[in-house]
């Protein structure tokens, strides 16, 4: 009964995502605007076909798919992180990596000085255009792969602090307490790096924001082999994570090798959370709704749970890049906004409606 | 005699065991080199006062906690064998720390058979069996689709008990296993243990209901970190233990055939 659940569930979860690939490739500029005729019937208008061929697969697909593939390296995270910390209020970004990133771009941004500004080239339409030109989003390649690496060694560097606090990953209250002092600390580092460097203050505003906004198939590449890699990495930990909801003790009685399985998916964690951070800014919300969304469908093993809340994370995002860039057409809203009253919004719900079954949804 | 003949009808036997909870200064030693011997094929209880240090000694025994001395698990030094393989032999049933609400009671239970279980491999007909055994010798068989968080603390006692069956050890450590269990409940549970040691399991139980463990083969006295008495339950020296370590606030009387213990209360005139 319950593995039928679980099965239409990723069918849907799948099917959901390829349904808004084709409504995602059709927003734009102009809101929805429907490409996919000129895409199909090349013989009617070559011309027509050829502009839309461009947009398609230069800008908006990868950018789409790139949506999809962030979504889920979060929604994968949220799962590892929640099933990790025994937490259901755990999300990707405890473990410091994303104060981490903040950093490392802001450094990133006060080298590169006022001047990185000039290296941005003007995009048009988007409500963050002086934002994302010196941003990790800039189109400059060169900018954005420094910045985009930087975002991912403060990330890395993060968690790296934090389990040197923790004194490694024995210990899961110690290991979330040298998180959140990390990331408080680090916070306050990048807000003083911004003091001195007031040019980069834009910048990082729409690094904190999130934006899929030049997300290109390198970024997107990059997101899926990642994805790939953590998904199965998740899939051969998944018994762990259920032995580890038992108690630590358990656990160890139940002869699995606690320890060194912990790191594996804090690497797990620190991987997935830092890549999608890198190219998409600090996207609110997402890691931590998903899971919960999962839950309030099906209750399974950790290997389904951690699946489909990947799956549910990338539908969840590419919904939300959607519709920040239609909504207010032609103007764009911050995605990581729409995330955070999307997905917000979605789990107050199910808490309402889970507070009649002694809260079972959240 | 030789040294293996000796352990032959011991099941666990612990040499010195010393141990400590806490860290830094807020570090308290709990045991303080207990060496006791588990006989096989018995049901053992632990008793003795709160703070005792009973379910300390259990987490040494059943190897889950750091400790200085050694234990011998059925003839074999438990730091030379594999973790799997000692998991196979020895299950232990903790006190309700879980946090498993979001699986299937189905789902619990068969983690009792991961010890059992190659890597990723799927669950295979004898790891089903297993699991619908326990499930059905504690009544949890007609719960095995809700979810462990939807039941109330009775009823998880029991899948978490159902949980440690599964594993189908030979030696089966349980702490407090009659928390929250009613008293019909409590009576299904003396049968399985029953069942269990009739089959040759040993079992060992830390209770802090006096009148239930001494339905047990032995009983074990703790006060303070420290093992004070250890013997067979029917016998007068254990009673008087008993007795002493309760600070002559209980008596145990005879009802029935059954060995009860009752708090002193004030007599009536």
């Amino acid at each position: 009964m319950n593995n039928f659940l679980v099965r239409w569930l990723a069918v849907g979860g799948v099917l959901a995502a390829l349904v808004l690939l084709a409504v995602g490739v059709c927003v734009g500029s102009t809101g929805f605007e429907n490409l996919l005729t000129p895409l199909l019937n090349p013989l009617q208008d070559p011309g027509q076909t050829a502009m839309a061929q461009q947009i398609v697969w230069q800008i908006r697909l990868p950018r789409t798919a790139g949506a999809w593939a962030a979504g889920a390296l979060l929604g994968l995270a949220g799962a590892v992180a929640q099933g990790l910390f025994r937490n259901p209020l755990a999300d990707p970004y405890l473990l410091g990596s994303a104060s981490g990133a903040s950093l490392g771009v802001a450094l990133a941004l006060a080298a590169l000085g006022g001047g990185a500004g000039m290296l941005g080239g003007g995009s048009t339409g988007s409500m963050m255009n002086g934002a994302v030109a010196v941003s990790v989003f800039s189109s400059s390649v060169w900018v954005r792969i420094g910045l985009t690496g930087a975002a991912f060694v403060g990330a890395v560097a993060a968690v790296l602090l934090t389990l040197l606090l923790s004194r490694g990953v024995g210990h899961t209250l110690r290991l979330l307490l040298a998180g959140v002092v990390v990331g408080v600390v680090l916070s306050a580092t990048t807000h003083l790096v911004l003091l001195f460097t007031p040019d980069s203050l834009q910048a990082m505003q729409a690094f904190m924001l999130g934006s899929t906004a030049f997300v290109g198939w390198t970024s997107f590449s990059l997101m899926a082999g990642v994805w790939l890699v953590c998904v199965l990495a998740a899939w051969l930990l998944a018994r762990v994570l259920d032995g580890l909801s038992l108690g630590d003790a358990t656990a160890l009685s139940l002869g699995l090798p606690v320890a060194p399985m912990r790191a594996a998916l804090v690497a797990v964690l620190a991987l997935a959370t830092g890549t999608a951070v890198a190219q998409t800014g600090l996207i609110a919300f997402v890691g931590l709704a998903a899971p919960h969304l999962v839950r309030s469908m099906v209750k399974t093993t950790h290997a389904h749970l951690m699946l489909l809340s990947s799956l549910v994370g990338g539908v969840l995002l590419m919904a939300a890049d959607t519709l920040a860039r239609g909504l207010l057409a032609p103007q764009e809203l911050p995605v990581g906004v729409l995330t955070a009253v999307l997905g917000g919004g979605y789990l107050l719900w199910l808490m309402h409606r889970g507070g009649r079954h002694s809260g079972g949804a959240a | 005699m030789t040294f293996e003949n000796a352990m032959k009808n011991i099941a666990i036997r612990a040499n010195s065991i010393s141990a400590s909870l806490g860290n830094g200064i807020a570090k308290q030693q709990v045991l303080h080199g207990v060496s006791l011997d588990i006989e096989a094929g018995q049901w053992t209880s632990i008793v003795g006062p709160n703070g005792a240090g009973k379910s300390t000694l259990l987490r040494c025994l059943a190897g889950v906690l750091l400790h200085s001395g050694t234990v011998h698990l059925l003839g074999k030094p438990m730091q030379s064998l594999p973790q799997r393989e000692r998991a196979r032999q020895l299950a232990w049933l903790g006190q309700n720390e879980t946090s498993a609400d979001d699986l299937t009671v189905w789902d619990v239970a068969l983690l009792g058979r991961l010890p059992h279980q190659a890597w990723l491999a799927p669950a295979s007909p004898a790891d089903h069996a297993a699991v619908e055994q326990a499930l059905r010798a504690t009544q949890a068989w007609d719960w095995r689709c809700r979810p462990l968080g939807h039941l109330s603390g009775g009823e998880r006692q029991r899948v978490l008990l159902a949980r440690a069956l599964a594993v189908q050890a030979q030696v089966l450590l349980m702490d407090e296993p009659l928390a929250n269990l009613d008293p019909p409940h409590q009576a299904d549970w003396l049968d399985v243990v029953r069942a269990l040691v009739a089959q040759g399991t040993t079992v060992v139980s830390v209770l802090h209901e006096i009148s239930m463990a001494l339905h047990a083969d032995q009983v074990v006295v703790m006060v303070q970190g420290r093992v004070t008495h250890h013997g067979p339950s029917n016998e007068a020296s254990t009673h008087a233990a008993l007795v002493d370590v309760f600070d002559h606030r209980i008596a145990i009387h005879a009802i029935e055939g059954q060995w009860v213990a009752l708090p002193k209360g004030p007599v009536r005139a």
